[in-house]
């Protein structure tokens, strides 16, 4: 777990700092999407960047996705570092073009001569009563895409540094923040730091099962994990922090330990993320389980509306508690 | 361009004249060459031959600097050629060999090379749009007085991207010039079955400058091109250039049998009437400028110049299977 000092941060401002900092850090980086400038965002993350570095590194553009991602692309390649804001993560079915054939494959197809040093910023998350379009978690797109890579930040402290180390990274990065987490807050130390892209993080040590959770699931794994402490039932929770590069080692390492493991994602449970990271666990520690790897993500179904449907489409602290306890058998 | 200032003018640019012959010749020596490769069986894949359409790609290269940023289609020999790439590393690229501008793992459709200033030949139609676009607002925020051009053939006219593209760089004032082939075939639909209305007042309701060439006469197309790339280079803003042109051969090469879609009358009044070559060699002798025994030599040395070229290609070796999975990322 990281030393935070006794500053404490939301999400959003966690976010917000790693910007600024950079930015001031490297006068390549910029900053672009829709109403990013003035308005900071309609989830206020960017207030006050555009006062203090001016409207020819914090732009608004049109309501373009595919083509101010499609400008970033280019950008990136020719001496800039610019990020990219996608408003709500369903957003990016606009911008596939861009980001799967031409942002991830630049670097490959010249034969490692032009590089695409950009980042994406964009969002996941139901619950938010916001409806099929507005609610999406699709990260395991960019996953599936060799030449991205995919940040999944859970808490204030990793969200700065892993956005510090994504706007350093010489490749295309896309970075998914949980929209229900930007009022989230943690401890975060004003000094600079980043947080590697590829390690993993073990949020809560446990000796009775692993919950691998991504993003929003992991205040849910954190939750569960308290509610089984009181039957008896020790959990660890690990949060990867990144999807690609995968740090494959902590995950098969805890699940060894405890011998049962869980993986949450938010995402679509089918073909998702959790697929992915269960056959990693199923694979590594297969000699050391004591049952199946049980994978929990969204129903596959349109986020509904209506709140009483939204509310079960998604893995929640009960139904991974009830989980862990079958998992357990106690 | 009066007849009474003609003859002045002419003999000023002969260098010029002659270069842009001697490079449209080697354009057409060269697909020829990868014509034959395809024949002989020696190139894996396709090709997609720009024997018709040489004077566009050579009029607008020749108004850019070294430096300047070019992006190209599947369609994009000529482009690299005429920006500065060499002979033999192109053909060892389309063969798939190590020494090829991209390791060979880019191929025809994805030639690139930073030190000519071209960003890629792009596989998708219109998808190299936001990179040339890109690549004008790194000049305008790096200040390094650099200017675009993104080819693309009349079928791009039918992506949305190019719309928001040309919209975010007239809203920017990038220094960007949309060159736009119109070789009448979308693949094998003629453009006029998937084209509405007129071409050029879709960049004029963006509040581009617009304009429309024969793109056969060499001479008409670098002439405009330097007005639009100096236009564009001092702050101006972006351009569309329009030019007329026309395919000699299929779509790629193996698009032998084209009656179904267009006429060898059609093609044979193209190649006998309007050809790019032909036309401007007749008028550099009519200028005095050059004699046919000189022109007939450029062709033989060129003609040497390419066997030999692609004597190197078919002589250099594949690259090794170790290096699959380098640059993938940076």
């Amino acid at each position: 777990m990281p030393e935070g000092g006794d500053r404490e941060l939301t999400f959003a401002q966690a976010i917000r700092e790693a910007l600024a900092e950079e930015m001031r850090r490297d006068p390549t980086v910029c900053i672009m999407g829709e109403d990013v400038a003035e308005a900071g965002t309609p989830f206020k993350v960017l207030s006050g960047l555009l006062e203090e570095f001016g409207k020819d590194r914090v732009l608004d553009t049109p309501i373009s996705e595919a083509g101010f991602t499609g400008l970033a692309v280019g950008a990136a390649m020719t001496g800039m570092r610019p990020v990219v804001d996608i408003m709500f993560g369903d957003f990016i079915t606009l911008t596939m073009d861009q980001m799967v054939n031409q942002a991830a494959k630049v670097h490959y197809m010249s034969g490692g001569k032009w590089r695409v040093p950009m980042v994406m910023r964009t969002t996941l998350g139901a619950t938010r009563r916001s409806a099929a379009q507005h609610s999406q978690s699709l990260h395991a797109w960019f996953c599936h895409v060799p030449g991205l890579k995919v940040v999944l930040p859970s808490t204030p402290y990793d969200a700065k540094g892993l956005l510090k180390a994504a706007i350093r990274d010489e490749n295309p990065v896309v970075f998914f923040e949980d929209k229900m987490m930007y009022k989230l807050k943690g401890a975060v130390p004003a000094e600079d730091y980043t947080v590697p892209l590829g390690v993993a993080d073990v949020k809560r040590v446990g000796e009775d099962i692993t919950l691998v959770a991504t993003s929003s699931m992991v205040q849910v794994a954190l939750g569960a994990a308290a509610m089984l402490e009181e039957v008896g039932i020790s959990a660890e929770v690990v949060d990867p922090r990144t999807m690609w590069p995968l740090d494959e080692k902590t995950l098969i390492e805890s699940a060894k330990k405890t011998s049962r493991a869980i993986v949450l994602d938010e995402g679509y449970e089918r073909y998702g993320v959790t697929a992915e990271l269960a056959s990693v666990i199923a694979t590594g520690a297969f000699y050391d389980l004591d049952a199946p790897v049980k994978r929990m993500g969204a129903m596959h179904v349109p986020i509904p509306f209506s709140p009483p449907l939204e509310d079960v489409t998604v893995p929640t602290e009960q139904t991974v508690f009830d989980a862990a306890r079958t998992l357990c058998g106690r | 361009m009066t007849t009474a200032t003609e003859p002045r003018e002419a003999s000023e640019k002969v260098d010029l004249w002659l270069r842009m012959y001697r490079q449209m010749v080697a354009i057409r020596q060269f697909e020829m060459q990868v014509n034959e490769l395809y024949m002989r069986a020696l190139m894996p894949g396709l090709a997609h031959l720009y024997i018709g359409e040489e004077a566009i790609a050579v009029g607008v290269c020749e108004a850019l600097e070294r430096t300047d940023y070019i992006t190209s289609t599947h369609r994009g020999h000529g482009h690299c050629l005429a920006k500065g790439a060499s002979p033999d590393r192109m053909f060892a690229e389309l063969l798939g060999k190590k020494a090829g501008y991209c390791k060979g793992k880019g191929g025809s459709m994805h030639i690139a090379d930073p030190a000519t200033g071209n960003l890629g030949a792009n596989a998708i139609v219109c998808g190299s749009a936001g990179i040339a676009t890109g690549a004008a607002f790194s000049a305008r925020c790096l200040g390094n007085n650099r200017v675009s051009v993104c080819f693309f053939g009349e079928g791009a006219l039918g992506q949305g991207v190019l719309y928001e593209e040309m919209n975010l760089a007239q809203l920017f004032k990038l220094p960007v010039i949309y060159v736009c082939e119109n070789n009448l075939y979308t693949e094998y639909t003629h453009y006029s079955e998937t084209t509405a209305g007129d071409i050029l007042t879709r960049a004029t309701a963006f509040g581009l400058e617009a304009a429309r060439v024969d793109g056969q006469d060499v001479r008409a197309v670098y002439a405009i091109a330097q007005r639009l790339v100096d236009r564009a280079r001092n702050g101006g803003g972006p351009a569309f250039l329009l030019c007329n042109t026309y395919r000699y051969h299929g779509h790629h090469v193996g698009d032998i049998n084209r009656e179904y879609y267009r006429s060898k009358q059609e093609e044979q009044t193209w190649k006998t009437e309007r050809d790019p070559i032909t036309n401007f060699g007749k008028w550099l002798i009519e200028q005095k400028l050059a004699n046919a025994a000189a022109l007939d030599r450029v062709q033989v040395e060129l003609e040497a110049e390419m066997k030999k070229a692609v004597e190197f290609a078919v002589a250099a070796p594949y690259p090794a299977v170790e290096e699959v999975d380098e640059d993938v990322y940076a």
